[in-house]
C-alpha cells in the first residue's frame, strides 16, 4: 500500500516544478543576461547585474531596509514576548478571549490596518487635532521613517505574539515546579527554563516579521511618503517603471538568498522542524 | 451539520466557477486600458447595452507602467488610454496600429491645436482624449506666490509643507524649468544640476506623492503641491482656499490620447468606442467625472460655468506660452531613472 | 498582586494599540464629512455609496471567488500531495519539501514576480485564471505544511490494522487517513483562505483583464486620499470577520467541551 500512496504525490510534484521551479529559474536566467536592445532577445551571459547592485547606492537601500526591519522586529520582540507571556499564564477561560483578540487584526485586510494609520497621523488627523485640543503644538508624524516603522510593527505584532505563545503554551509547567522546589528564584527560573525553551517560538516570531518587513513597499510608500527606498520599492521600481527586469531579477535573487542564509541559520536555534507558519 | 456546509461551500464555488466561466461567450469583448479613475464607468456601461458588447475594463498609474504590460504581452488590449511621450515611443517601436478615421466621425469635434504634435505628427495613431499642464497648487492663505516662480517649491518657509511627485519626469520637469533647461534633456551636466536641486530640496519636501496631492491639500494638511491642472480643478471646487499657477519659467503641456495596440483583436469595436468617447454628450460626462481640460471643441461650449472659472481648466495662453512636452528619451530614460532612485533612496528623516 | 495589576494594563494598552486604528476607521465611518479630524454629524451616506460603488463589488466578487475556488484547490491537492509525499522516502522527500516551501518562505514580490515572469514567457494572458493559479501556487504549501505533522502523528498500524480485518487500501484512505487529518485539512483550508483574500502584491503582479481584488482597490483608493468610503467597507469587513471569529470559537469551544465530555465518560 505504501508504494502505490507515494504515487499520489506525482501530480504535485509535476505542479511544483511548473509553477515554483520553472518560474524561479526564469528569473535566475534573467539576471544573469542583459536587457534586450531593439526587441531582438540577445541572451549575452554576464554578472554585470550582480556587479551593479554593490555600487553604494543599492548597497545603502539594502542596509536601510535590513536596519528598519530589523528595528520593527526587535520592537515587535519586546512587546510581544510580555504580552504571549501574560497570556500564556492567563488561566484557560480568559486565554482564548485574549488569543482571539490578538488574532483578529491578523484577519483584517492589511492595506486597510496600514490605511488606518494615514488617517490618524496626518497634520489634521486624529493625534494632531487632539494635541491642538488640549494646547500642544503639532507634530509630524505622517511621511516619516517612524511612521514606517509603526505601520509594520503594527501589522506584524500578532505574528510575533502568537509563536511564541504556541512555543509557551507547550511548556511543561512540571519544570518552573521543579526549578522552584531546587530553590530557583524567578528571575532565573525565566533565564534558564522558560527563555530557552520559548526559543523556537521566538525564532518563528522573528521569521515572521523580519521577512514581511525587509520586503515590503507599500507600507514606506504610505506611510513613509516615499521618503526612503527600501528594496521592495526598489525591486517594483525596475519591475514596472524601469523595466529592466534583468536587474531586477540579481536583486530578487540576492534578496532570496539573505532570506534563505537567515533562515538557516535561525533553524540551527529551532529544534522543532515544523515551526513555520503558525496562525493558529 | 459539516457535510451540509461542506456540500454549499462545494456548490457556491461551482457557481462561481461557471458564472466567470460563461459570462460573455456570445458577446463581442473588447480589453480597454485606462488611467486609474480616469473615465465616467456609466459610460463604459452604457457602451456595453447599446452595443450588446462587453468591455473588460484595466488600470494603471503611471505610463511607464503601461508600456511593460503591452510590451510584454501581458494582455490583448485592443484600447489604450496614454500619454503622449509613451505613445510616442510605442509608435516607433511598432506598437500601435493606424487608426481607420472612417471610423471615427466624431474626430472632427477635437481642436486643432492638439493636432499635428510631434508625437503623432500626421496624426494617424492618436485621438485625444484629455490634455492639461504641470503647475503648483497651493493654498492662498499660506504661500506668497508674487514671484510666480517654481522657486516656491524651494522656499525653506514652507518647511514639510511641499508635496513633489513620485514621478521622475514630473519632477526633474519642475526642477530643469527651474534651471531654464528643456524638460526633455539628455544633458549629463543639466542633469546633475537637476538632480542636486531636488536633493537639496528633499529635507523640506513632506512627501512625494502621485494621484494623493489633493486631498491632502483640501485637507489643508500641506501648502502647496506640484500637480498636474487636472488634479487641481477638483481640489479648487472644493476648497475656496486652493489655488493653481503655472509658472513663469515654462512648464510641461500634455495630451493623453487614445490608440490601438497592435495585440488588439478587434480594432473596429475599439474604433467605434473611441468614437463613442468622442461624442458631445460622453465627453461632456467624462469632464463631470474627471474635471480634467477638454480637447474637445463642441463639449467646451456647454461646460458649465464654475469650471470655465476655473483657472486649472480653462487655462489661459499666458499658462500655456512656454510649455513643453514630453518627449520619448528613448534608452536615455535610465539618465534620468538612476537619479531618481538615487534622491528618494538619499536619507531622510 | 502588583504583577497582575501590570499585567492587565499592559495587555489593555496593547489592545489599545492594535484595535485604536480600527475603531477610528469605523466611528469615522459614520461621519458626515470627509474630514477626517472633524466629527460633524452621524450619517450613513458613505455605506449607500459604497454598496453602489462598482469597483468595490467587482473587487469583492473577484476577491472572494478566487479565494473559495482557490482554496478548495489547494486543500485538494495539498491533502493527496500530503498523503503522497508523506510515503516518500530518502532525500528527495527533503528536496521536494523544500521546493514547497519556498513560497512560504520567498516573499511575496519575489513570487509575485516570478510568476508574472512565468506567465509572460509561457504567453498567457494575465487575467482571472492567472491569478487562480497564482493563489493556489502560495496557498497549497501551507495546506500541507498543517497537514503533514498530523498525518507523521498518525498511527501507521492503524492503517495496517484496517486493512488486516479487510478493508481495501482505498477504504482505509477514507476511514482512517482522512478523520484522522481532519483537522489539519480544516486549518490548511481556512490558512489558504484567509492568505488568499487578504493577498495584495502576489495579485497585483498577476492581475489583469478586468480582474482585481479588494486589496489592490483599497491599494489605489488610499493612494488618492482618504475616502471616508474605504472606512465604511473596514467596518463591514471588520463586522464580518468578528462574527466569523465569534461562530468559530464557539463552535471549537463547543467541540472542546464534547471532548472533555466524552474523557469524562471515559471513552
Amino acid at each position: 500500500m505504501k508504494d502505490r500512496t507515494k504515487y499520489f504525490s506525482y501530480p504535485y510534484i509535476v505542479w511544483i516544478i511548473i509553477f515554483i521551479l520553472l518560474p524561479s529559474f526564469l528569473v535566475l536566467l534573467y539576471s544573469i543576461t542583459t536587457k534586450e536592445s531593439n526587441g531582438i532577445t540577445t541572451i549575452n551571459f554576464t554578472l554585470n547585474n550582480y556587479k551593479m547592485f554593490f555600487e553604494q547606492l543599492y548597497i545603502n537601500i539594502l542596509f536601510d531596509s535590513i536596519w528598519l526591519a530589523a528595528l520593527s522586529t526587535v520592537i515587535c520582540l519586546v512587546l510581544g514576548y510580555p504580552a504571549a507571556y501574560i497570556i500564556a499564564n492567563t488561566n484557560i477561560s480568559k486565554r482564548n478571549t485574549l488569543l482571539f483578540l490578538c488574532i483578529l487584526p491578523m484577519w483584517m485586510n492589511m492595506l486597510l490596518r496600514t490605511y488606518a494609520w494615514m488617517t490618524i497621523l496626518g497634520n489634521n488627523g486624529l493625534i494632531n487635532n487632539f494635541l491642538v485640543f488640549i494646547g500642544l503644538p503639532k507634530v509630524t508624524l505622517l511621511y516619516t521613517k517612524g511612521a514606517t516603522v509603526m505601520g509594520m510593527v503594527y501589522n506584524f505584532l500578532p505574528f510575533m505574539i502568537l509563536p511564541i505563545y504556541t512555543a509557551l503554551s507547550k511548556m511543561d509547567t512540571g519544570l518552573i515546579e521543579a526549578a522552584n522546589d531546587l530553590g530557583a528564584d524567578n528571575k532565573t527560573v525565566f533565564r534558564k527554563i522558560i527563555l530557552p525553551l520559548s526559543m523556537p517560538g521566538v525564532i518563528s516570531g522573528i521569521i515572521m516579521v523580519f521577512m514581511p518587513a525587509v520586503s515590503t513597499f507599500i507600507i514606506p510608500q504610505l506611510l513613509g511618503g516615499n521618503k526612503n527606498m527600501m528594496i521592495g520599492n526598489l525591486i517594483e521600481k525596475l519591475f514596472i517603471l524601469n523595466g529592466d527586469w534583468n536587474f531586477g531579477s540579481a536583486i530578487s535573487i540576492i534578496m532570496m538568498i539573505i532570506i534563505l542564509i537567515s533562515m538557516s541559520i535561525m533553524n540551527k536555534f529551532d529544534v522543532d522542524k515544523e515551526g513555520g507558519a503558525r496562525l493558529w | 451539520m459539516k457535510r451540509k456546509l461542506c456540500i454549499l461551500v462545494a456548490i457556491l464555488a461551482m457557481i462561481l466557477v461557471t458564472a466567470t466561466g460563461c459570462s460573455s461567450e456570445e458577446k463581442e469583448v473588447i480589453n480597454v486600458l485606462n488611467y486609474d479613475i480616469y473615465i465616467d464607468k456609466t459610460l463604459i456601461t452604457d457602451f456595453e447595452k447599446e452595443n450588446n458588447v462587453t468591455i473588460k475594463y484595466d488600470t494603471y498609474s503611471t505610463p511607464e507602467e503601461m508600456y511593460i504590460k503591452a510590451k510584454a504581452g501581458a494582455s490583448n488590449y485592443d484600447l489604450i488610454i496614454s500619454s503622449e511621450y509613451m505613445i510616442e515611443r510605442m509608435i516607433n517601436e511598432g506598437m500601435v496600429n493606424k487608426l481607420n478615421f472612417a471610423n471615427i466621425p466624431n474626430y472632427q469635434y477635437i481642436g486643432e491645436q492638439f493636432k499635428n504634435q510631434p508625437y503623432d505628427p500626421d496624426n494617424k495613431y492618436a485621438v485625444p482624449y484629455f490634455w492639461g499642464t504641470l503647475g503648483i497648487l497651493y493654498n492662498k492663505n499660506a504661500v506668497d506666490v508674487s514671484s510666480k516662480s517654481w522657486n516656491i517649491l524651494w522656499d525653506k518657509k514652507y518647511d514639510q509643507r511641499i508635496i513633489m511627485m513620485d514621478s521622475q519626469r514630473d519632477s526633474f520637469g519642475a526642477a530643469l524649468k527651474l534651471l531654464g533647461y528643456s524638460l526633455n534633456t539628455v544633458n549629463e551636466k543639466e542633469l546633475d544640476e537637476a538632480k542636486a536641486l531636488l536633493l537639496k530640496q528633499k529635507p523640506l519636501v513632506m512627501a512625494y506623492i502621485t494621484d494623493g496631492a489633493p486631498d491632502i491639500m483640501i485637507n489643508e494638511e500641506a501648502d502647496m503641491a506640484l500637480v498636474w491642472s487636472g488634479e487641481a480643478v477638483s481640489a479648487m471646487a472644493e476648497n475656496e482656499n486652493l489655488d493653481f499657477i503655472v509658472p513663469k519659467e515654462g512648464s510641461n503641456i500634455w495630451i493623453d490620447a487614445m490608440f490601438v495596440p497592435e495585440t488588439s483583436k478587434n480594432q473596429q469595436l475599439a474604433e467605434k468606442f473611441i468614437n463613442f468617447l468622442c461624442s458631445k454628450e460622453s465627453t461632456l460626462r467624462n469632464i463631470d467625472e474627471v474635471w480634467y481640460s477638454t480637447v474637445n471643441t463642441e463639449a467646451i461650449k456647454e461646460v458649465p460655468e464654475e469650471l470655465i472659472n476655473n483657472k486649472a481648466f480653462n487655462l489661459s495662453n499666458e499658462d500655456i506660452k512656454n510649455m513643453e512636452m514630453f518627449r520619448d528619451p528613448k534608452e536615455f530614460i535610465d539618465l534620468y531613472s538612476k537619479r531618481w532612485t538615487e534622491i528618494i533612496a538619499e536619507k531622510s528623516k | 498582586m502588583v504583577k497582575r495589576h501590570l499585567s492587565k494594563v499592559y495587555m489593555a494598552i496593547l489592545f489599545i494599540f492594535l484595535y485604536a486604528p480600527i475603531i477610528v476607521l469605523a466611528v469615522y465611518s459614520f461621519n458626515e464629512s470627509k474630514s477626517r479630524g472633524n466629527w460633524t454629524g452621524f450619517s450613513l451616506k458613505w455605506y449607500i455609496e459604497l454598496f453602489q460603488d462598482r469597483d468595490i463589488k467587482m473587487a469583492l466578487y473577484y476577491t472572494v471567488s478566487i479565494a473559495l475556488i482557490s482554496a478548495i484547490i489547494s486543500t485538494l491537492l495539498g491533502t493527496i500531495a500530503s498523503i503522497g509525499i508523506n510515503n516518500i522516502k530518502g532525500n528527495i522527500k527533503s528536496v521536494i519539501l523544500n521546493i514547497n516551501y519556498l513560497p512560504v518562505v520567498n516573499p511575496d514580490i519575489v513570487t509575485g514576480i516570478s510568476l508574472m515572469i512565468l506567465y509572460i514567457s509561457l504567453n498567457i494572458n494575465l487575467g482571472f485564471n492567472t491569478m487562480l493559479i497564482s493563489h493556489i501556487v502560495f496557498g497549497t504549501p501551507y495546506v500541507i505544511l498543517s497537514i503533514l505533522p498530523k498525518l507523521k502523528q498518525l498511527d501507521v498500524n492503524m492503517t495496517e490494522a484496517a486493512m488486516d480485518l479487510g478493508a481495501t487500501p482505498m477504504y482505509a484512505l477514507r476511514k482512517v487517513i482522512i478523520p484522522e487529518i481532519k483537522p489539519g485539512i480544516i486549518t490548511g483550508f481556512l490558512t489558504a483562505f484567509t492568505l488568499s483574500i487578504d493577498d495584495f502584491i502576489i495579485s497585483y503582479f498577476t492581475k489583469g483583464e478586468g480582474v482585481t481584488n479588494l486589496s489592490i482597490v483599497i491599494y489605489s483608493m488610499a493612494r488618492r486620499g482618504v475616502r471616508p468610503t474605504i472606512n465604511a467597507l473596514s467596518t463591514i469587513m471588520l463586522s464580518a470577520v468578528l462574527l466569523l471569529m465569534i461562530i468559530i470559537n464557539k463552535r471549537s469551544t463547543a467541540a472542546e467541551k464534547s471532548k472533555k465530555n466524552e474523557k469524562r465518560r471515559g471513552l
